[in-house]
């Protein structure tokens, strides 16, 4: 969703960093395009003026203007105000991840999910029950309280079927305050460790409706209000937040259709107004997309600075482990074929595709566009698979056996042109001797411990990337799509 | 008549008030100099106008006014005037062709916009009009979905054609479609399931019940709505942007227009892309959808009585 922003900030910063000295006027050029930048992407007025204020503080400093760098300290005091206002440490510290929610507390401990119409309370309901359920091991019990949404329970009660979450049974004709107190009750009979109350959609100046959702945290004490909200919203964001912070107090927000491409300024609006953290991002419609906020990746996102963190865990959560230990080996003995790369490329499509990937590489917006000119898409990642399935099992173990017939005949096979089965073996060649540079940098100890890499396992953000490998052979295959050559 | 204004209006005037105030703030202390206009400029833009549309309406100020004294209400005026100049030419009712047995509507927009919401109205102020209407249940992916128009149709009388959940959309608006001109009804609108502009295959998905549907009738759909939350800021023009070039939009109706959103945005799409804006959502009530106007709405957005 930041990707917007980021294009424009990246150019910003672009002719900042180029320049040896700084001028104080120079800081408040930059400064004049980030603060439309920001107003561009949805981040409320007042909070804007805060962050600028705040960023040209500590830029004019004496320090900043007689550093070598003064246009890189500019980008870090930005980066670092964004890590602020989007509520992380300029530096987190992450050995143990903080618990997504504060569960602690007597079971069962209410979350109440509240928001405007349409803004994906339901969803994230279902998505947080089977997370908790999961990776927390809690025993979670999902109750509707909207009784004014056609077919609203029936849809909360369809999605616990799928996630295989206990939904509290739905009797017709009850209102909202008893529908809460009846799944507070059922929780503490039935031993539930969590109970997840999904209100109606409503409008922050709704009087009565507030006060109905003002009731419903009376009876239940939730030990978390969390105020869902659409990462698309506009400027109303700080309106709406400001109302459901006063009126019925919230610990925490959801943002939801991160995955859009938004440039989701509302994120800072409404930790801003509310000084309550983000603590979920919904980044798909399927029920395992939801994420934890790392407000320092996220503004490294905003600034270009890539998302290699999120970039690694992705990689590590779709690699099959044993296929990343055998690759591991073949790559020590300084073997790597089609087969590797086929699965190489596979992988790739796992992760999300070449764009999803690229927009976490740090540096990586104007190759996007490149990209984009260059009308390369994903479809090329499938035909290049189509080309190595009508292979032999011989060809792809021993690539050089390929000859002119035998190319005809993959061409054929794979509804493409011989010229096109060249591309791919020659991009082939190139990343075999990619990965024999890759194995002497593993002798001398510089290759990270990428391929077999456990979730959540070291790697310094932008460490890994020099090392030549993201999974080794991850950008080795990639080289191709976007080469050109 | 007057219900539905005073309501839009309220909800209008909540969301526009501290933007009177802040153009009030500006204007009754100092002349029109540059200084005032730049306020003015991000009063604008924080009204979701965009920074474009802001720009033009300030400049267009600054030709007439600039230099002289003026007051809030003076300036207020002005401004309602510029934009509604904007407006006017995209508010058109969505007409169904009457020679068209049926008249197709696809709707389409983001998930959660009140897509499925929309055509329960529509589908209430044409039964109301005398026009027999059919409603397909072509969003087979979120659920309950199905349920939630089911209860629609049963609202409104209006016969809901639907299939499983997980069914092939395009095949489901097929068959309604097929429904509807054996029925010779009036009207035909499908539901699709809401989705993200910038997922390309389910975009594709769009396209395909498009191209299904055009095997029973050439020409359908004959209207492609969108449905755009008056709540959404400036990523409301890619929406927009997107859903005309892979889907052919052809207007838009904005929903949720009764909460604190003010709704600006719709200056910078009428801007940029003249698309009719057919009607606004106003509640979730059946009789809560209303045509816009361009006046009223430019006067509610800065704070003025109409």
């Amino acid at each position: 969703m930041f990707e917007s922003l980021q294009e424009r900030l990246s150019d910003v910063f672009g002719k900042l960093t180029r320049r040896g000295a700084l001028s104080e006027s120079d800081v408040d050029a930059a400064l004049r395009e980030v603060r439309i930048a920001l107003l561009e992407a949805d981040v409320a007025l007042p909070v804007v003026k805060d962050f600028v204020s705040g960023v040209r503080e500590k830029a004019v400093g004496q320090e900043v203007l007689r550093s070598v760098t003064p246009g890189q300290m500019v980008v870090k005091i930005v980066h670092d105000q964004l890590v602020e206002m989007l509520g992380g440490k300029p530096k987190e510290e992450e050995g143990k991840q903080a618990p997504l929610l504060d569960l602690a507390a007597q079971p069962p401990v209410a979350v109440m999910l509240i928001g405007l119409q349409g803004s994906g309370k339901t969803t994230t309901c279902a998505k947080l029950a089977k997370r908790l359920t999961e990776r927390e091991r809690k025993k979670v019990m999902m109750a509707s309280l909207d009784t004014r949404r056609p077919a609203a329970q029936r849809q909360l009660a369809v999605l616990g079927e799928q996630a295989g979450i206990n939904t509290l049974p739905i009797v017709s004709g009850e209102p909202p305050l008893a529908i809460a107190k009846r799944a507070m009750q059922t929780g503490a009979l039935e031993g539930y460790d969590v109970v997840l109350l999904d209100t109606a959609g409503r409008l922050s100046i709704d009087e009565e409706l507030m006060d109905e959702v003002a009731q419903v945290r009376d009876a239940v004490k939730p030990q978390e209000s969390l105020l869902v909200a659409d990462a698309m919203t506009g400027q109303d964001a700080v309106n709406v937040a400001k109302a459901f912070q006063d009126k019925v107090g919230l610990t925490g927000i959801a943002l939801t259709r991160v995955d859009g491409d938004a440039r989701g300024g509302a994120a800072l609006s409404m930790k801003a107004v509310t000084g309550r953290p983000i603590k979920l991002l919904g980044t798909g419609e399927k029920l395992d997309a939801l994420e934890a906020f790392h407000a320092d990746r996220v503004a490294g996102r905003i600034l270009g600075m890539g998302d290699i963190v999120s970039l690694v865990e992705r990689a590590a959560e779709t690699m099959e482990q044993d296929d990343a230990e055998k690759l591991a080996k073949k790559l020590e003995k300084g073997k790597f074929d089609l087969n590797d790369m086929s699965k190489q490329l596979q992988q790739l499509t796992k992760m999300g595709g070449l764009k999803q990937l690229m927009g976490m590489l740090p540096g990586v917006p104007k190759l996007q566009d490149q990209l984009k000119n260059a009308k390369i898409d994903d479809k090329v990642v499938k035909r290049q698979l189509a080309i190595i399935s009508s292979m032999t099992p011989q060809e792809r173990a021993r690539p050089e056996v390929i000859k002119a017939s035998r190319r005809q005949r993959i061409a054929k096979g794979s509804g493409t042109s011989v010229q096109e089965v060249n591309k791919l073996l020659k991009q082939f060649s190139e990343a075999q001797k990619m990965m024999k540079k890759v194995k002497k940098m593993g002798k001398s100890g510089r290759l990270p411990n990428l391929p077999g890499m456990p979730p959540g396992g070291g790697l310094p953000p932008g460490g890994g990337l020099g090392g030549g490998g993201l999974g080794g052979g991850g950008l080795g295959g990639l080289g191709g799509p976007f080469g050109g050559r | 008549m007057s219900g539905w204004f005073s309501r839009l209006k309220q909800g209008l005037a909540r969301s526009s008030s501290r933007l009177g105030e802040g153009i009030t703030g500006i204007f009754t202390k100092r002349k029109l100099d540059d200084a005032a206009l730049e306020e003015l400029e991000e009063l604008l833009i924080a009204a979701d106008l965009g920074v474009a549309p802001a720009a033009k309406l300030t400049s267009q100020l600054a030709r007439t006014r600039f230099g002289k004294d003026v007051s809030p209400e003076e300036i207020r005026g002005a401004l309602a005037e510029e934009a509604a100049k904007m407006l006017e030419p995209v508010a058109r009712p969505l007409e169904p062709d009457p020679a068209r047995k049926p008249h197709v509507v696809l709707v389409v927009g983001v998930n959660g916009t009140g897509k499925t919401t929309t055509i329960g109205k529509l589908a209430k102020f044409y039964r109301e009009q005398g026009l027999s209407v059919v409603l397909a249940a072509g969003d087979t992916f979120r659920a309950a979905a199905i349920e939630q128009l089911q209860i629609w149709g049963k609202r409104t009388g209006c016969p809901v054609v639907s299939g499983k959940q997980g069914a092939d959309a395009a095949g489901l608006a097929y068959d309604a479609l097929q429904k509807a001109q054996s029925e010779r009804a009036d009207l035909l609108l499908i539901d699709t399931a809401g989705r993200l502009h910038n997922k390309e295959n389910l975009m594709a998905e769009l396209q395909k019940i498009i191209r299904v549907i055009r095997k029973l009738d050439p020409v359908a759909p004959h209207d492609v709505l969108l449905t755009l939350d008056a709540t959404t800021g400036q990523n409301a023009l890619q929406q927009v942007s997107t859903f005309k070039d892979l889907v052919h939009v052809s207007g838009l109706v904005v929903t949720k227009l009764d909460g604190s959103a003010r709704g600006g945005v719709l200056v910078a799409l009428a801007e940029k892309f003249g698309l009719p804006v057919h009607a606004v959502g106003v509640g979730e009530g059946a009789d809560d959808l209303r045509p816009f106007e361009a006046k009223a709405f430019a006067r509610g957005l800065m704070g003025l009585d109409s």
